[in-house]
C-alpha cells in the first residue's frame, strides 16, 4: 500500500465556468437567427501522472448550454491523453490541441486541429484531435512526427445561429474527395530550432484539409444550404520569429496543394512595443501584419489582401487589465472589421471580459457578406475552480 | 592581480620584471579604489554562493496596496545554474485561478538580453516574448522584471560607500548602476553583510534620481551548509504606497534537474 501511494501522485483538478452574454447593434439579416443571448461554458480539467512522472495523462473537457443556438450546445474532448517520457524523447497517445504558428491575423500553419468554429469566428477555439505523437530533442533541433486517425468536421452554426454563413451549412450532406471519408489517417511533421533570437518551423501535413469548400445546394428537403466538401491536402509551412532589437519580426508562410488548386499563402508583420508609457506603468504593443494568397479572387480566403493594424494594452496592474485593439481592412475589397478584446481580474476566482467586434464598408462579395449586420458586444463572466 | 600576473607569465616576461611590476602594484592594491572595492565584494558575493547547481522552491507573492488591500500568487520556482553564463529559471503559477498553469522560461545572460519564452495553457501556445526591456512591474507587484532576475556581476557598474552596522550584523554598502539596457534605475545601494555576502537591503532609485522602492530581505536559512537564502523579501514602493511580500518555502537544493527541464518546447507539457 506504501509502496503503492507513492508510485501514484494525487490527481490535479482545475475548472472554469463562463456565463456568456452577446448583444447584436442591429436586427439579424435572416429572419430566423437569434438576437440577444445568454449562454453557459464549463471546463474542466483533470491530470495526473505515476512513475517518477514519467507518464502522465490529461483530459480537459468543453460543454456549452446554448438555447438559441442548437449548433453551439455542445461538448468536445479538447484532451484525452496519456503521455510518457524517455530521456529527449516524449510519446503521446489520445486526444490533444496543438499550435503551431506566430502571427495574429490568421493562422496558415496551424492545421492540425479543426476549427471549433460555433466558438468564434476568428478560429481560436479548436477541437480535440485523435493522435500518436512522437517527440525529439537534439541540439540541432526538436522533432515531431504525427499520426491523426479520425478526421474532425468543422463545426458550423445552426440557421438561428448569429453571426453565421447566408445560407445553413448542412453538415449532413458533408462529402470528402477521399472514399475512406471520415478514416482517413493523416500525417504531420513538425521542425523547430532556436538559434539565439530566431525560432523557426518547418511544417509538412498530408491528409484531409480541415479548411472545407463550402457549395451552394439543394438538400434532401429542398432547402437551399450549402454543402461541405473536405479534400485531401498536402501543405508545406515556414513559421519564423525573429527578434531585433525592440521590434519582433514575423512570417507565416504555406504552400498548400489539392486537387482543386496549389496555392502559397502568408503573413507577415511586426510588433513594437513602448514600455512604461508616459512614465507609467502601461506598455503599449503596435501591432502590423500583412496578410497575402495568390489564389484567384473566387477562390481566396478571407485574408486575402488584409492589412491589420492593432495595439496590445498591458496595464501591468495587480489585476492583469489588458486590451487588444485591431482592425483588419482589406486593402482591396476595402471591407473594414474592427474589434476589441480586454479583460480583467475581478478577485482570486473571478475574471470579467468584454468583446466588441464590428464590420462596416462590407461588399456584396466579400466571404464576410453574411456578417454586415452582426456588430456585436460580448460580455462574459468567469469563475475559476 | 592574480590574473594581470598570470598573463605576464603567457607572454613571457622575466621573472624580475614581473616582479619589479608586482611590487610596484603593492602600494596600489592598499589604497584600492572604491570602485575596486565595490566589485571585489560583488565578485566575492558571487563567488560565495557559486555551486548551488539548482534549486526549486514555492513563492508565495503578496500585494498589498496602500489601502491594505491584498493579492496573492502562488509560484514555483526552479532554477538551474550555469557555468560562464546567467542562470536557466522557470517559473510556474499555481494562483491566481486564472492563469493556473501559465509558465515562463528564462536564460538570463549578463548583459546580453535574456531569452525569454512563455506558456499559455488556453491556448496551448508557447510565445517567445522580447525581454529587453526588464523595468515594469511582474504580476502587477512592486518588483520589476530586473529585480527578480538572477543577479550576474557584470549587470552593474560598483562602487563602495562604507561599512555600517545591519541589524545583527555588519554590512558593506555598495552602489550599484546597472550596466545593462533600459533599467528603470540610475543606481541601487546595496546592503551586503561582510560574513557571508547576504543581500539584507537594496534601495532602488528611478530615472530621475530619487529614491523609489526598498528591498528588505529576513529571515535568512543556509540550504547544503553553503547557501542562504532569505525566507521573507519586502518591497516597498515609497512613491505610491504599494508594497509586496515574498514567503519563500519548500526550498531544495541539488534536486538534479538539468538543461532538459529547461525547454522551451517542454513548457507544452509541465504540470
Amino acid at each position: 500500500m506504501v509502496a503503492y501511494s507513492g508510485l501514484v501522485s494525487g490527481v490535479d483538478f482545475s475548472a472554469n465556468v463562463a456565463a456568456e452574454a452577446k448583444f447584436f447593434s442591429q436586427s439579424a439579416s435572416g429572419s430566423d437567427q437569434l438576437n440577444d443571448n445568454l449562454t453557459v461554458s464549463l471546463e474542466p480539467q483533470w491530470s495526473g501522472d505515476w512513475g517518477d512522472g514519467d507518464d502522465s495523462w490529461s483530459t480537459k473537457l468543453f460543454l456549452r448550454a446554448d438555447n438559441k443556438d442548437s449548433e453551439r450546445n455542445h461538448f468536445d474532448l479538447r484532451e484525452f491523453y496519456w503521455l510518457h517520457l524517455n530521456g529527449d524523447s516524449e510519446f503521446r497517445l489520445g486526444i490533444n490541441t496543438l499550435f503551431w504558428g506566430v502571427t495574429e491575423s490568421q493562422h496558415l500553419v496551424d492545421v492540425v486541429n479543426q476549427i471549433d468554429q460555433v466558438e468564434g469566428i476568428d478560429g481560436e477555439d479548436k477541437l480535440g484531435q485523435p493522435m500518436i505523437q512522437f517527440k525529439h530533442y537534439e541540439d540541432w533541433g526538436v522533432v515531431d512526427l504525427l499520426l491523426l486517425p479520425g478526421f474532425r468536421e468543422r463545426t458550423f452554426q445552426s440557421i438561428n445561429g448569429r453571426p453565421r454563413t447566408p445560407l445553413l451549412v448542412d453538415t449532413n450532406a458533408v462529402q470528402y474527395q477521399s472514399s475512406e471519408g471520415q478514416s482517413h489517417i493523416d500525417y504531420a511533421f513538425r521542425y523547430s530550432q532556436t538559434i539565439d533570437e530566431l525560432d523557426l518551423g518547418l511544417t509538412w501535413f498530408k491528409g484531409t484539409n480541415r479548411e472545407p469548400i463550402l457549395s451552394s445546394a439543394v438538400n434532401s428537403n429542398g432547402q437551399a444550404v450549402l454543402i461541405p466538401t473536405y479534400n485531401q491536402m498536402t501543405q508545406l509551412g515556414l513559421d519564423l520569429q525573429v527578434i531585433i532589437e525592440d521590434w519582433t519580426w514575423k512570417l507565416e508562410l504555406i504552400h498548400r496543394e489539392t486537387n482543386a488548386d496549389s496555392f502559397e499563402a502568408s503573413t507577415v508583420g511586426f510588433e513594437y512595443t513602448f514600455y512604461r508609457l508616459l512614465n507609467s506603468d502601461i506598455d503599449v504593443g503596435t501591432l502590423v501584419e500583412y496578410s497575402y494568397d495568390n489564389r484567384s479572387l473566387s477562390k481566396r480566403g478571407v485574408f486575402d489582401r488584409d492589412l491589420l493594424l492593432g495595439a496590445r494594452l498591458a496595464f501591468n496592474d495587480s489585476q492583469s487589465t489588458n486590451m487588444l485593439i485591431g482592425i483588419v481592412i482589406d486593402t482591396e475589397k476595402r471591407s473594414q472589421t474592427f474589434k476589441i478584446e480586454g479583460n480583467r481580474r475581478l478577485n482570486d476566482n473571478w475574471k470579467g471580459t468584454i468583446e466588441v467586434q464590428t464590420f462596416s464598408k462590407i461588399d456584396g462579395n466579400d466571404v464576410l457578406a453574411s456578417f454586415s449586420r452582426d456588430d456585436y458586444l460580448l460580455l462574459e463572466l468567469t469563475r475559476y475552480f | 592581480m592574480l590574473n594581470f600576473k598570470a598573463d605576464l607569465k603567457v607572454m613571457g616576461l622575466p621573472f624580475t620584471l614581473v616582479a619589479l611590476i608586482t611590487l610596484s602594484l603593492v602600494p596600489l592594491a592598499q589604497a584600492q579604489t572604491p570602485a575596486e572595492k565595490g566589485l571585489e565584494i560583488a565578485n566575492a558575493a558571487q563567488a560565495f554562493d557559486e555551486g548551488f547547481t539548482d534549486f526549486t522552491a514555492d513563492m508565495n507573492m503578496i500585494l498589498k496596496t496602500q489601502k491594505g488591500d491584498t493579492s496573492t500568487r502562488m509560484i514555483r520556482i526552479k532554477t538551474l545554474e550555469v557555468e560562464n553564463d546567467g542562470d536557466k529559471s522557470l517559473s510556474i503559477f499555481d494562483e491566481p485561478a486564472d492563469v493556473k498553469g501559465t509558465a515562463m522560461l528564462t536564460y538570463t545572460h549578463g548583459l546580453e538580453p535574456d531569452d525569454q519564452w512563455l506558456f499559455l495553457p488556453a491556448l496551448k501556445k508557447v510565445k517567445r516574448i522580447n525581454s529587453r526591456n526588464k523595468s515594469g512591474p511582474f504580476m502587477g507587484s512592486t518588483f520589476a522584471f530586473e529585480d527578480l532576475g538572477s543577479q550576474e556581476v557584470e549587470k552593474y557598474r560598483y562602487q563602495y560607500l562604507t561599512e555600517e552596522t545591519c541589524g545583527d550584523w555588519n554590512c558593506y554598502v555598495v552602489e550599484r548602476k546597472p550596466a545593462y539596457k533600459k533599467s528603470g534605475y540610475t543606481k541601487q545601494i546595496a546592503w551586503i553583510d561582510t560574513e557571508a555576502y547576504r543581500l539584507v537591503k537594496i534601495e532602488f532609485y528611478d530615472r530621475k534620481k530619487s529614491l523609489l522602492k526598498t528591498l528588505e530581505s529576513s529571515e535568512f536559512k543556509i540550504y547544503v551548509g553553503k547557501h542562504w537564502r532569505p525566507a521573507v523579501m519586502n518591497m516597498v514602493n515609497h512613491q505610491n504606497g504599494k508594497s509586496t511580500l515574498l514567503e519563500w518555502s519548500n526550498y531544495q537544493f541539488k534536486t538534479g534537474l538539468s538543461d532538459r527541464d529547461f525547454r522551451a518546447e517542454s513548457l507544452k507539457r509541465l504540470k
